[in-house]
């Protein structure tokens, strides 16, 4: 190597670490902010007294408790549907041969342009007539099948050696019994990589939950923290910090334990 | 055994197609029949105007810089996440010392929904007493007024997009990155290719299956991420920073005219079948391996 190649690579290294840095500081942010006290916000003194009051102000200040419910009922029927209605139809796709399934596929697949957030002018005309606004299962009708779900599912199904099916027939499984005891668990991977991605997907989601809630009864963490945070509330930067530690203190533990495992879902729900 | 019609393949489909209509396809055809209707309220009986409300929208000065304004989001957005994607993934893949915690620092944002994090990056654009415009000073620099100038408040919005998209598209590059043989880059290196060499004739060629799908997801997102505006701009000022989906929500919840709404997603779904019609041709060219 070149001493000008590795001027470059030197280069590059710190160019990373640099970027790296960038990327995280937001983060790094909402911690500093939210455990020293509000002077300190703007001002990075390294002698800065470290302090819980601005969670405590903040757990006062929006009910957090309601919120953090709210988002963990949406996201678990949403997820526990997903599962269910895609396993069925992945199952269909890729083990059933029949006249249309092509056009099934492609209806289902249409979804994935067409997404649930392009159409809430429509889908609250839907809600509102079915008297569903406001409720938890309204925040999840639109996304409790996901083409995207059957899509990775009927992928992996696809990979299942015939001799198993045939030869779990011959044990006597069938029908729903079958894609229980045979296809679900071979799946396993597949099902934990979707959850995960469902599950930060649904945790963070905005704009339909806004459209379709209007009171504490329902809103999710993320609609109360645009409340909470809005200039209008006159909540310091301090309070809104430590608010975004708690809306986010849930889904990052999980994420920094289980941080192989998520990059890898998201990778493999990629990939296929 | 091929079935003419297969009962248990249809049951096993029934829930998913039920609620794909109900909230996917039904939606789009009544778009479609209200973007030809129009009352002056929900609860008012509609009446059939044919294209006027089309001709509306020809003559709406919103609806034209909410065009402009997508278009210069994507052309901000989609390039660059995709370039810092492949940087990201090159370096996380390679000999980096801590290399682990540097792909936690990038993919962080994904998992970090969009609304939350707005807050933050709402304290580092404010005027003055923000975080940019600290540092700007320390060094003896005015910074601008990121979110109320209207010249700039768009680029603050695509800089904060490709801070939260990058890291996700890291992924999938990093995942097409673990495919790619070793010997390949033993073989290049033999014959004394510089590192810029062997990214532009080996690692981007190959790479390219995977820009293509980041490509159109990128693109999407361009017409669909709009979260961070209701915290930072809504929209503002003068509509600087308005995007279609904002404006879409804006016109139905704010204010209040569902038909018109629906013109105006009829707009949105003719580009959602643009960039699916790119995808399929793209697609079918498979760029792929020379």
């Amino acid at each position: 190597m070149t001493f000008m190649n590795i001027r470059l690579q030197s280069l590059s290294t710190i160019s990373a670490y640099l970027l790296g840095f960038v990327w995280i500081m937001p983060l790094i942010y909402a911690f500093w902010a939210a455990f020293h006290p509000p002077e300190y916000a703007t001002n990075f003194s390294l002698t800065a007294p470290l302090t819980l009051v601005n969670f405590k102000s903040a757990w006062n200040q929006a009910p957090f408790f309601s919120y953090m419910l709210n988002t963990i009922i949406i996201t678990t029927i949403i997820l526990v549907s997903q599962l269910f209605v895609c396993t069925l139809a992945g199952y269909a796709l890729a083990r059933e041969k029949f006249t249309g399934r092509g056009l099934a596929l492609g209806l289902i697949l249409m979804q994935l342009m067409v997404m649930p957030e392009i159409l809430i002018v429509e889908n609250y005309q839907t809600l509102s007539s079915l008297q569903l606004v406001d409720t938890h299962i309204g925040v999840g009708l639109p996304y409790l099948a996901s083409a995207f779900g059957i899509f990775l599912l009927r992928q992996t199904f696809k990979t299942v050696p015939q001799e198993l099916e045939d030869a779990a027939r011959v044990e006597g499984l069938s029908g729903i019994k079958m894609i229980i005891r045979v296809f679900v668990p071979l799946a396993f991977p597949t099902y934990l990589a979707y959850s995960l991605v469902s599950i930060s997907y649904h945790w963070n989601n905005f704009l339909w939950p806004l459209v379709v809630t209007n009171t504490e009864a329902s809103r999710p963490l993320t609609v109360g923290m645009a409340i909470f945070g809005a200039p209008e509330s006159g909540v310091d930067w301090s309070v809104i910090s430590a608010g975004t530690l708690i809306a986010i203190g849930p889904l990052l533990a999980i994420f920094l334990v289980f941080q192989r495992q998520f990059i890898q879902s998201f990778m493999q729900a990629g990939i296929k | 055994m091929h079935k003419r019609f297969n009962l248990k393949a249809w049951l096993l489909l029934l829930p998913a197609l039920l609620l794909l209509f109900a909230f996917t396809h039904w939606p789009t055809m009544r778009t479609f029949w209200r973007s030809a209707n129009w009352a002056k309220t929900d609860v008012a009986e509609p009446k059939f105007v044919g294209t006027e409300n089309f001709a509306l929208l020809l003559d709406d000065p919103v609806f034209w810089k909410v065009l402009e304004n997508n278009f210069w989001y994507a052309i901000g957005t989609v390039p660059t996440s995709i370039a810092l994607a492949i940087l990201m993934a090159i370096w996380v893949n390679g000999k980096i010392r801590c290399a682990g915690l540097l792909r936690l620092a990038f993919f962080t944002p994904t998992i970090l929904p969009m609304i939350t994090v707005a807050n933050i990056w709402l304290f580092f654009y404010s005027p003055d007493i923000g975080l940019f415009d600290q540092l700007l000073r320390s060094i003896g620099i005015d910074g601008p007024n990121w979110l109320g100038d209207p010249d700039m408040a768009l680029s603050s919005l695509i800089i904060m997009t490709i801070w939260k998209e990058a890291g996700f598209f890291m992924i999938f590059y990093l995942a097409a990155l673990q495919t790619l043989s070793p010997e390949l880059y033993q073989a290049a290196r033999l014959e004394g290719a510089g590192p810029w060499r062997i990214f532009r004739r080996i690692t981007f060629p190959l790479l390219m299956p995977t820009t293509l799908f980041v490509l159109i997801n990128a693109l999407l997102n361009a017409f669909k991420l709009v979260d961070h505006i209701f915290i930072l701009t809504k929209g503002g000022p003068n509509n600087a920073t308005n995007l279609l989906l904002y404006y879409i929500y804006e016109t139905a919840f704010s204010f209040l005219d569902s038909y018109y709404a629906a013109t105006l997603t009829v707009v949105m779904l003719v580009i959602l079948a643009l960039i699916a019609f790119v995808q399929m041709v793209l697609f079918d060219r498979k760029i792929h391996y020379k």
